[in-house]
């Protein structure tokens, strides 16, 4: 049976396990026709026009975990940020992990989808965002058909959360071949802060298809910044819907460190609805052998005076392929819109790919918009000049990787993260200096 | 100290070089004259390890020891030092990270610890005095947006900072104006002792009022066709170099 007649037939069992009367089962029944009328994307779609899911698609996922697994916290130490004290959303094969979670209700929510799902006293906020901007494909679709589990965090009114926030899945490869559809939703209201991480991590080789939807929601002056480290192994396959809706003067920003994994696909798209926004969107992506990491961004202003700025880099080794579509939609009421859009790019092999696609849509007649793409090969000059200083040739091609990729390291807020992204780049470049750009 | 020998090499099947030979002792400075295209900076380039060229005869001796095995960064670290004509910009890297990774990275190879933190500062403090640097400079991306003068100096510096055993000015006087000239030449000066040696390749006599060689070498289509000592800059100043072809060709 084909994934998808299989996800079909799934949903029915899937509702024995969820409580009918909830306020959400017409929105999960309403998706799943969405998904049943809408299927997986093709590579006729222009958005997917470069990634193909056909491989991936071909295992016989799992699409319930058959049971709680468990795992020790000294086995899964590398892969939290355990020199900063955050609080943690754990989830194993899908299910929440309390053991190795540490949640919080007081002042602020972080805890867990399930709950926010069904209990009452979720239900307004639930009513008011819950999907309300997840996109209607036939991904988003599927993911909220099933959406059951995830982060759920709310920050309410000037409040700043006391602590970064991780939220690590872990598949154990218990199951042969897994399917995980996280659901987060992350409400941030007036004022108030926080800081998120989030990683994917399997644990064997075992294939694992992730779906994942978030949805956040920054209000007015509100300040978001999420961290996706996707530094999976090579059987481990993501496909990322982030939506964030800001409101007047908030700043979000979305870094994506894309590091490995088997497919990767980052759909970030943003929607602007007040004045006075700011939208940062910061990728760093390095990868070999056949990985490929597809981020497809959208930026829509639709307010004046509002900014989005975009910077993406990329490094591709061996046979491994990118893509950065890259679009921004400037509504004509959106006057004195800055938007910048960067995308550069360093092929290190004859046989790596990269698709780099910018795409402008402006409606509005005052604004700047500006996008810029590169690719190229590292210097062999600066390469050669770095040699005659002593530096040798591995560690000099080291350094300009990393100088090239460091304005995005830059903006990283988290000073433990950004050690711990530093390492992930050395182990990735296979050097052991302590570059302290 | 630098011993060639006979040096043939080419690039892409053009010879540049046809049979140099040169011997550079510790604690003499050697300047190497001629005119454009005679091979000067294809000289420098090859005893600093660029890999582009090919040498079809003769060696080079590094203390008694054949480089032609060694890699750019290993004759760095048994002392190489080449000044460049055009120093190459490197976005994201800063002077002063620049500096720490190649001494550090030096070190390592020479098999010595580290250079510790404080120190590392104190000598990048005063290798800058020495080149008049500005701090914020050592701030900024490697010769990124830095003007011709800056970028000689700031090579100076870096050899200030590398205490190298043999170095290699290549035209490093040009671009410079007169003040940046004295603080070059007087960066240079400062390096000089009885177990290093300077090779300065120029166009012109003038920096070599401020460095003053040993010995004076006239370069002209691949081989060096006179030497002598200081005397002959001036003289190669005041006459040009058709003397010397006149000379050759005779």
């Amino acid at each position: 049976m084909e994934l998808k007649e299989k996800l079909v037939s799934s949903f029915l069992a899937f509702e024995n396990t969820v409580d009918i009367d909830a306020p959400v089962h017409d929105i999960r029944s309403q998706a799943i026709k969405v998904f049943e009328e809408k299927g997986f994307p093709t590579k006729k779609e222009e958005a997917w026009k470069y990634t193909s899911l056909n491989t991936i698609l071909k295992h016989d996922y799992s699409v319930f975990p058959k049971e709680e697994n468990a795992l020790e916290f000294k086995d899964v130490k590398k892969y939290f940020l355990h020199d900063l004290d955050t609080y943690k959303i754990v989830f194993i094969d899908g299910i929440y992990s309390s053991h190795l979670s540490e949640t919080t209700h007081d002042k602020i929510d972080v805890c867990l989808m399930s709950s926010a799902l069904t209990k009452d006293k979720y239900k307004p906020l639930i009513d008011n965002y819950f999907n309300k901007i997840a996109r209607q494909d036939g991904l988003s679709s599927l993911n909220t058909a099933f959406s059951k589990e995830g982060a759920y965090i709310y920050i309410p009114k000037n409040k700043l959360a006391d602590k970064p926030i991780q939220i690590i899945h872990f598949s154990t490869g218990k199951e042969s071949s897994l399917l995980l559809q996280p659901r987060n939703l992350i409400i941030v209201e007036e004022n108030s802060h926080v800081q998120i991480i989030e990683r994917h991590q399997s644990l064997t080789e075992n294939p694992v298809l992730t779906n994942s939807v978030t949805e956040i929601f920054a209000d007015k002056r509100a300040v978001v910044d999420y961290y996706k480290i996707q530094n999976d192994n090579q059987n481990a396959s993501l496909i990322d819907n982030t939506y964030i809706e800001q409101q007047a003067q908030s700043l979000a920003s979305v870094h994506t460190f894309a590091f490995g994994g088997n497919l990767t696909r980052n759909n970030l798209n943003f929607f602007q609805k007040g004045e006075g926004i700011d939208s940062v969107l910061n990728g760093i992506t390095i990868i070999e052998g056949k990985q490929h990491v597809d981020h497809n961004t959208l930026v829509h202003h639709t307010a004046p005076n509002c900014e989005s700025h975009q910077d993406y880099k990329g490094i591709f080794d061996e046979k491994a392929t990118g893509v950065f579509n890259g679009k921004i939609i400037v509504n004509k009421e959106a006057q004195k819109t800055n938007a910048f859009q960067s995308n550069n790019n360093i092929l290190l092999s004859d046989k790596a790919t990269i698709n780099s696609k910018p795409q402008l849509e402006i409606f509005a007649d005052d604004v700047k918009c500006s996008h810029g793409c590169t690719i190229g090969q590292l210097d062999e000059n600066a390469l050669f000049y770095m040699r005659t200083r002593g530096i040798g040739e591995k560690e000099a091609r080291a350094l300009m990787m990393y100088a090239f990729a460091n304005n995005v390291l830059e903006s990283v807020k988290i000073p433990q993260l950004k050690s711990r992204i530093n390492k992930l780049i050395a182990n990735k470049l296979n050097v052991d200096i302590g570059f302290d750009l | 100290m630098l011993e060639i020998k006979d040096l043939h090499a080419s690039v892409e099947e053009k010879e540049i070089l046809k049979g140099l030979s040169l011997n550079v002792k510790a604690g003499e400075v050697h300047a190497i004259m001629g005119p454009n295209g005679s091979g000067k900076s294809t000289l420098a380039n090859i005893v600093a390890g660029k890999e582009d060229y090919e040498v079809t005869k003769g060696e080079i001796l590094l203390n008694g020891e054949d480089m032609e095995e060694l890699a750019a960064e290993e004759r760095a670290h048994k002392g190489v030092f080449l000044s460049f004509q055009y120093p190459v910009e490197i976005p994201g890297v800063t002077v002063t990270n620049f500096m720490k990774t190649a001494i550090n990275e030096t070190r390592k190879a020479q098999g010595l610890e580290e250079m510790p933190a404080k120190d590392m500062l104190k000598k990048i403090r005063e290798k800058s005095e020495l080149l008049e640097i500005d701090r914020k400079f050592l701030s900024r991306s490697l010769n990124e947006g830095f003007s011709g003068g800056e970028k000689k100096r700031n090579e100076i510096f870096q050899m200030a900072m590398m205490e190298p055993k043999l170095a290699i000015l290549d035209e490093t006087d040009s671009g410079l104006d007169i003040d940046a000239l004295r603080i070059v030449a007087n960066g240079v000066n400062k390096l000089k002792g009885g177990d290093n040696a300077i090779v300065v390749i120029t166009h012109y006599q003038r920096l070599l009022e401020y460095i003053v060689p040993d010995f004076v070498h006239v370069l002209y289509d691949g081989k060096i066709v006179k030497s002598g000592t200081k005397e002959l800059a001036l003289e190669l100043e005041e006459k040009g170099y058709d003397w010397i072809k006149e000379e050759i060709n005779a």
